[in-house]
């Protein structure tokens, strides 16, 4: 067994969530090993906002539990909700403020030592320092992507959720934006969990995928192994036959 | 461990104040806004006022009576509107999840949108304080000692309003902020702002003797027509804000706790 895997950042047992009228989350168990990168992936309505919002707290799962740095989510989210971050394309950052107000205040909610100092060094790295003072309402996508992703990494955080986080980019932003993410987690040991419908953005990042659909956990592997599984050349397919609910490859 | 049992940070109700400090100061239309109806209503009160103390109205000869009122109103109404609004400006920027992840604590979110709200309000009341000086000879600030008093008692009330209708929000989305705009003026005829609670049948008087600016408006009137400061009105409206406000706090935890059960928190739209 890896060693990894014997300090899990994240462990979700028999996690569950039920609306009024549907099944979003459906008794899933996963852990995720420190330093890992991890896709999530699913349709639309599989679940992975779902999880995602309960890794974070946002949520309060029906039953089942979720650890997170070793602190129960959501009843013990204070504990740890400074060592995580979060970005999507669908949270915006509030457009009126320049980038380096944005950034001033989630630096002083996440407690950041320095923070002028990070600023500049954020900014640097995430090719920002420009911009600094332009308000975030007024800069293009790709821009944007990069100000939510220096929110996220404002923290140096330990465990980094992205919903979607190239949706929208062109190629070459996208494969920019990725090229950081790995940068930071061999850096850093961040432990990453992307919920991505890009397979090539999975294929590339990821060293596990989880499959998703209707709230359960179709199948979990390393891309390499999925591929050889389901006979299949990329990951696109993959996601096709899981989802269209196509058998796997018979074992020989 | 519970949330209030975390330690308290300044430094996160800091950064609130100053993300809505930032925003204030982007918007000069923002900033005119504050002024403009306080300034509006002020000065139709206070020419109505003129009117009828031409008259012969001793009601209006009285010292500023319906000016002083206006003034306390607004008081009242943009305290829970300051603090609302600076709530709702989260919800249009779509910006609520990033603090939900945040370590922000509730009661630090809570703390810093007071905070705003008596920014807001200052902006909005001292200029329009001024106005009243030099359109009517009514000075507000000489009520010393008694305006501290009545104006701490509507401020509570303003928070407690405010904070019960960002619980609604929180729960049910932006299809709720109708409340934020309107739930105030539900106080407007029952408070008592303009007339004596006599005025009121007597099982109506029974419901506005349970709201606290009640007492403060009836204070006022006592203070400016019969030159009296009534501290036992005083004492009853600061007991039952403490009731009304610890009713709005277990109301707003309760609709946050639904929040999460019900995945609210992960949409911010209607």
């Amino acid at each position: 067994m890896d060693a990894r895997t014997l300090d899990p950042i994240v462990t979700a047992d028999r996690l569950a969530k039920v609306y009024k009228t549907s099944v979003a989350v459906e008794g899933i168990s996963f852990a995720l090993a420190r330093g890992s990168i991890t896709g999530l992936l699913g349709g639309n309505g599989a679940g992975k906002t779902t999880t995602i919002a309960m890794l974070m707290g946002l949520v309060t799962p029906t039953s089942g539990s979720v650890r997170v740095l070793g602190a129960e989510m959501p009843r013990e989210r204070y504990r740890v909700l400074h060592r995580m971050n979060f970005e999507s394309p669908y949270v915006e950052m509030p457009m009126r403020l320049t980038i380096r107000q944005n950034l001033t205040v989630f630096g002083m909610l996440y407690g950041v030592a320095n923070l002028a100092a990070r600023i500049a060094a954020i900014a640097a790295e995430l090719e920002l320092t420009d911009l600094l003072d332009r308000p975030t309402g007024k800069l293009s996508a790709g821009q944007k992507t990069r100000v939510s992703l220096a929110k996220a990494l404002i923290n140096t955080p330990d465990l980094l959720l992205l919903d979607e986080p190239t949706a929208s980019l062109d190629p070459d932003t996208a494969d920019w934006v990725r090229a950081r993410l790995e940068r930071y987690r061999d850096t850093h040991g961040a432990t990453m969990l992307i919920a991505s419908h890009n397979m090539a953005e999975v294929e590339r990042l990821c060293e596990r995928v989880i499959f998703m659909k209707r709230g359960r956990i179709e199948d979990d592997d390393t891309p390499a192994r999925l591929l050889a599984r389901y006979g299949r050349e990329t990951l696109e397919e993959v996601f096709l036959d899981v989802a269209r609910g196509r058998d796997r490859q018979p074992t020989r | 461990m519970s949330d209030v049992a975390q330690a308290f940070s300044f430094r996160r109700v800091g950064a609130m104040v100053l993300r809505y400090w930032y925003l204030l100061r982007s918007s000069f239309a923002r900033l005119i806004e504050l002024i403009y109806w306080p300034a509006v209503q002020m000065l139709m009160w206070g020419f109505l006022q003129t009117y009828l103390a031409g008259q012969g109205s001793r009601y209006a000869q009285a010292g500023g009576v319906l000016v002083g009122a206006v003034m306390l109103w607004d008081i009242l109404f943009r305290g829970q509107l300051g603090f609302s609004i600076s709530f709702l400006e989260e919800m249009y920027a779509r910006n609520l999840g990033n603090l939900m992840i945040s370590p922000l604590r509730a009661y630090e979110f809570v703390a810093a949108l007071m905070i705003m709200s008596i920014v807001r309000l200052t902006i909005g009341i001292v200029p329009v304080t001024l106005m009243a000086i030099a359109f009517f000879g009514f000075n507000l600030w000489a009520l010393g000692l008694a305006l501290a008093a009545f104006f701490a008692n509507l401020m509570l009330t303003g928070w407690a309003v405010g904070i019960f209708v960002s619980g609604l929000v929180l729960r049910n989305g932006l299809g709720a902020e109708t409340f934020a705009w309107s739930i105030m003026f539900l106080f407007l005829p029952l408070t008592c702002v303009y007339y004596p609670v006599a005025v009121l049948p007597p099982w109506l008087q029974t419901a506005a003797w349970l709201l606290p600016p009640t007492y403060v408006f009836e204070g006022m009137r006592a203070l400016l027509i019969d030159h009296t400061f009534r501290a036992d009105l005083m004492v009853q409206a600061f007991a039952l804000n403490i009731v009304l406000f610890s009713l709005a706090v277990f109301a707003f935890l309760a609709l946050l706790a639904s929040a999460r059960r019900n995945g609210s928190l992960m949409q911010t739209g209607e």
